[in-house]
């Protein structure tokens, strides 16, 4: 054991034992918490590994009670005190001391790659119904995650009709129309090194600047329908999709143009067999930044006048009407979207540019 | 042409402009069209371009009349006066400034955690990445609307939301930098028998300021984003995110342009100071150019 894990381990027997002597809350007591206090049990036995070294998955199923015992606790602890934070403190070091554990074994290779980061955010969502519900934090601050799931759950029409106005019209098509003019411009502009020399840096600065400013201009332009928005993303995502892209296509070796010369190959022959796989890797980092940056975009143009419908416009007036959870529950949305889009980009790259060393593990 | 960036970046930017000259003219047209009828009087094309440029509320404003929108708000009026731009642009500043720093300290301190714990690594950096496909700034305003609610206004939650989109482009960063001395390096250190801590301050550290400032540079330009959209919620009180705010409301595109060109000035030169800082380090590390 490292000293690390020594620290965490005795720290999670501690506060076992200082869960077990104070008290849970002020009007319930040991007998009326069954699982916590199994827990807590748990936790103070634990402390024999300092005479035994106990296997990994022992911590693993002493996170599961923790994991388990807290959230349950909280229907019958209304607001919690002193004993009962220890042990929320102990839920949260364990698992800790879990996944200190498991990334020092060095066994399981893929399998703990994808349980570790899991185990993370799953401790984070318990926490975080735990403090909010064992403190009674109020729902307009910050509602726990089991309410926000319930709201979820309770509007999914709502909330599809929103990610249709605004995922699949406005981001998509504004991407799509983004990434495309840029590559088409980027091409363009690769046969005069001159124009490559001006737009460089004019675009490296321009991808710098606050656009997302110019989504009232578009609003007012183009109505407060989705092709305002499809608009403010057509603009963001164009300047980082051109610079990446000129970047790409100088990327090419001049060996192997050499090479592409002496087969004789035509300009458009060397730009779609050499140049552009080549500029793949730079090309699919636009791509990746733009999935991101055009959800933003859009979400963010709603704020200045969209019709009733809409990602952005709903965060705006539920916020207004103080349905937080509602929020959330479109926040959640976006997260999801954003985090698949983000992925399924990711996946068509490792697809196209597999050949590229950061792909080969 | 020889190798300079000069003349072809002036080219592009008189090209710039020169576009949008021809889009003032194009836009403003079919409402100057409507002007001259009603009035029901002649004209010529040179009175249509003159007139397309000098219009109250043009679908698009010409350059001039935006520059001299910015020199009537930032040189002509008090500083502190509530129409200042200069005003405005310091209350974004300052809100952009603190988000930054705390960003950036916070991008460190990550960066050091998860290259010095293999834990950290393998848990917390599959989140931070994926905290940035949550749309922060979709959120921002709810964020600026329950902070208000505990009673932190002002500058603080804006300063929150530059924070969080701050610190992602220094951890990625950080980590790559404090990760890019090679093992024959940090095997001399070994035989020197040097203590972690050592090893970080005399060889980690120093390697990874290229990457510290590489991704401060885009950390402070998306921070200044973050402050403008995070006053965008609180009524259009102050900063530069009010003034778009309040334009678009009142169809003062002028305004909002001016302001937007503002933003715009703000970034560069802020990207500017942090490379010239990054500059000035690396030249006092005495690494030469």
């Amino acid at each position: 054991m490292t000293r690390l894990q020594a620290g965490l381990a005795a720290a999670v027997g501690l506060l076992g034992l200082l869960g077990l002597v104070l008290p849970l809350s002020a009007e319930t007591g040991l007998l009326d918490t069954p699982f916590l206090t199994t827990f807590a049990v748990l936790c103070a036995a634990s402390l024999f590994r300092f005479r035994n070294p106990l296997p990994v998955s022992v911590d693993g199923c002493l996170t599961l009670a923790a994991g388990l015992a807290l959230p349950m606790s909280l229907t019958v602890i209304d607001r919690g005190s002193a004993g009962f934070w220890c042990l929320a403190a102990a839920g949260w070091l364990a698992a800790w001391l879990f996944v200190e554990r498991l990334t020092a074994s060095r066994r399981g290779g893929r399998w703990t790659a994808l349980a570790v980061p899991v185990l993370f955010g799953v401790t984070l969502l318990v926490l975080w119904e735990v403090v909010t519900r064992g403190l009674n934090v109020p729902q307009v601050l910050l509602p726990p995650p089991s309410a926000i799931g319930a709201r979820f759950a309770a509007s999914i029409p709502i909330l599809w009709a929103d990610f249709q106005q605004t995922f699949l019209k406005a981001v998509l098509i504004g991407y799509a129309l983004g990434c495309g003019s840029a590559f088409l411009v980027a091409i363009a502009i690769d046969r005069s090194p001159f124009l490559q020399r001006g737009l460089l840096p004019v675009g490296n600065l321009i991808s710098a600047l606050p656009i997302i400013g110019i989504a009232p201009i578009m609003v007012m332009w183009f109505g407060f329908d989705w092709p305002s928005k499809a608009a403010v993303v057509i603009v963001m995502t164009f300047f980082p999709m051109l610079v990446n892209t000129v970047a790409g296509l100088a990327e090419a070796g001049r060996m192997e143009r050499d090479l592409m010369r002496t087969y004789a190959a035509g300009y458009w022959q060397t730009l779609v067999k050499l140049r552009l796989p080549a500029a793949a890797p730079f090309i699919f980092n636009a791509l990746k930044i733009n999935s991101t940056l055009a959800l933003i975009g859009a979400i963010v143009a709603e704020f200045f006048g969209t019709p009733i419908v809409g990602m952005g416009f709903r965060i705006s007036t539920e916020v207004g009407r103080m349905n937080v959870d509602m929020v959330w529950a479109e926040i959640a949305v976006a997260a999801v979207a954003g985090s698949a889009f983000f992925g399924a980009v990711a996946l068509v790259e490792r697809a196209v540019t597999f050949w590229h060393p950061s792909n080969r593990t | 042409m020889g190798g300079g960036k000069t003349i072809p970046i002036l080219v592009v930017v008189a090209a710039i402009i020169g576009i949008w000259y021809a889009a003032t003219v194009w836009l403003n047209t079919p409402w100057q069209l409507g002007v001259y009828e009603r009035e029901g009087r002649d004209w010529t094309a040179s009175d249509l371009i003159v007139d397309t440029m000098a219009q109250e509320r043009p679908v698009l404003p010409s350059p001039h009349q935006v520059a001299v929108e910015i020199w009537q708000t930032t040189a002509e009026k008090k500083v502190t006066s509530k129409r200042s731009l200069v005003y405005h642009a310091w209350i974004t500043l300052s809100a952009t400034l603190a988000g930054f720093a705390m960003g950036t300290v916070l991008g460190v301190v990550l960066a050091v955690a998860i290259v010095h714990n293999r834990a950290t690594d393998r848990s917390v950096m599959p989140w931070v990445i994926a905290s940035q496909t949550i749309p922060i700034l979709a959120i921002a305003p709810m964020i600026i609307v329950v902070l208000n609610a505990v009673g932190l206004s002002g500058l603080l939650p804006k300063a929150l939301i530059s924070t969080y989109l701050s610190f992602f482009p220094v951890v990625v960063g950080m980590v790559k930098g404090l990760r890019a001395p090679e093992a024959i390096q940090l095997d001399l250190m070994r035989t020197y028998s040097a203590s972690t801590s050592q090893v970080f301050w005399k060889l980690r550290w120093p390697h990874s300021m290229p990457y510290l400032f590489a991704s401060m540079k885009v950390a402070v330009a998306i921070s200044l984003v973050g402050a403008i959209v995070g006053e965008l919620p609180t009524g259009a009180v102050a900063g530069l995110g009010a003034r778009l705010l309040a334009g678009s409301y009142y169809g003062q595109t002028v305004q909002i342009w001016s302001a937007l060109i503002v933003a715009a000035l703000l970034a560069s030169v802020l990207v500017t100071l942090v490379g010239a800082a990054g500059g000035y380090v690396s030249r006092r590390m005495g690494v030469r150019p």
